[in-house]
C-alpha cells in the first residue's frame, strides 16, 4: 500500500478523472466545477441585481455537494494519505523558481510565499487576488474551466472546448514567460 | 442516497487532485514551462479514456440511474468568448496555480492562502455576470 502515500502517477490519476466524469454522467449530472462559483454568487444574493445569477440555485445543489466532497477529499488526502508533502518537480523548474525567489520549490506542496496566510506579504495577497479574479472571470466568460472544457468538452470532441483550452495555455504561457519575470 | 453518491464522487475527485499533485502550484508552473510530462499525462490519459467513454455512451445509448438516456450537450458555437475567456482563465490559472476544482481541494488541505483565491474567484464570476452584455461573445 506504499504507493498510496506517494504521489500518484499520471496513468493512475488521469483515468480516475475520466471515471469521475463517467460517474457524474451515470448519476445524471455533468462534470463542471466552475459552475459552483456562479451558484455561490447566486446564494449570496447576486441574482437581485444581475439576471445572470437569477436562476434556481437549488437545481445546482448536487454540484455543491460534489464541491464539499472535493474539500473533504483534500483534507483526507493531505492528512491521512500523504507522508511527505514535497512535490518533486523537475530540476530545471526548481532552478528557475529559485531564481524567482521561490526557495521551497521541490520541498513543499505549494509555495509558502503565496499560500501561508500567517506570513503572507501584501504583494502576494494582491497576486493571489488577481489570480483568483481572472480564474473566476475567465471560467465564466469561456463557459467552463479545466473540468468542463479540457476534460468533458474535449472528450466530446467539441471545437469550442479546443479553442478554450488553447486559450488556457496561451494565457498560462504568457503569464509564466512574460509576466512572471516582471512580477517576481 | 443521491446525496451520498455526489459526496463520494467529490471525495474521489478531491483525493485524486491532491495525490496527483494537479492541485500543486509548482506542478502548474512546471506544466506551463513544459519541463515535465506529468500534467500532460494526467490530462492526456483522462482525455483518452474520456473520449472512449463518451463514444461508448453515444453509440450504446447508455442510460443514467434514472433510466434517462445520457445526453451530452454540444457547446454553443463561437470563438471570442472561448478564446478571450480562455486566455484570461489561463493567466489566472498560472498565477494562482489552482483552477476551480483544486482550489477547494487546497482549502480542505488547509493551505490558508487559497481562501483569497476562492473569494476573488467568486468576485471574478460576479464581475463577469455584471459585464456579460458588454463583452464580445
Amino acid at each position: 500500500m506504499d504507493w498510496m502515500y506517494d504521489s500518484w502517477p499520471w496513468y493512475v490519476s488521469g483515468p480516475i478523472l475520466a471515471l469521475v466524469m463517467l460517474l457524474l454522467l451515470i448519476v445524471g449530472k455533468r462534470f463542471g466545477m466552475s459552475s459552483n462559483l456562479r451558484t455561490l454568487c447566486t446564494i449570496c444574493g447576486a441574482g437581485k441585481k444581475t439576471s445572470f445569477f437569477n436562476f434556481d440555485w437549488k437545481a445546482q445543489q448536487w454540484n455543491l455537494v460534489v464541491m464539499a466532497g472535493t474539500i473533504i477529499g483534500g483534507f483526507i488526502a493531505s492528512h491521512f494519505l500523504t507522508n511527505d508533502h514535497a512535490v518533486f518537480i523537475s530540476e530545471n523548474t526548481i532552478k528557475h523558481l529559485n531564481e524567482l525567489g521561490f526557495m521551497d520549490a521541490g520541498k513543499a506542496y505549494v509555495p509558502s510565499m503565496l499560500f501561508d496566510l500567517s506570513t503572507i506579504s501584501i504583494k502576494s495577497l494582491i497576486l493571489l487576488f488577481a489570480g483568483g479574479l481572472m480564474v473566476g472571470f475567465g471560467a465564466r466568460y469561456a463557459g467552463g474551466c479545466t473540468s468542463g472544457h479540457a476534460i468533458s468538452g474535449l472528450s466530446n470532441l467539441q471545437l469550442p472546448s479546443l479553442i478554450a483550452v488553447i486559450g488556457f495555455f496561451a494565457g498560462g504561457i504568457l503569464m509564466i514567460y512574460v509576466l512572471f519575470p516582471l512580477i517576481f | 442516497m443521491k446525496f451520498i453518491s455526489y459526496l463520494v464522487i467529490g471525495i474521489l475527485f478531491g483525493i485524486t487532485m491532491f495525490k496527483s499533485e494537479a492541485a500543486s502550484w509548482f506542478r502548474i508552473y512546471e506544466m506551463f514551462r513544459f519541463d515535465s510530462f506529468h500534467m500532460y499525462g494526467i490530462i492526456g490519459s483522462a482525455l483518452a479514456f474520456g473520449i472512449l467513454i463518451t463514444q461508448w455512451i453515444k453509440k450504446k445509448n447508455i442510460k443514467d440511474i434514472n433510466g434517462t438516456p445520457i445526453q451530452i450537450q454540444s457547446k454553443q458555437k463561437g470563438f471570442k468568448r472561448y478564446f478571450f475567456g480562455g486566455i484570461i482563465f489561463g493567466l489566472g490559472w498560472a498565477l494562482a496555480g489552482a483552477c476551480p476544482g483544486p482550489m477547494f481541494t487546497l482549502l480542505g488541505a488547509n493551505y490558508t492562502g487559497i481562501t483569497i483565491v476562492i473569494i476573488s474567484a467568486l468576485l471574478g464570476t460576479y464581475l463577469y455576470g455584471i459585464l456579460r452584455d458588454k463583452l464580445p461573445h
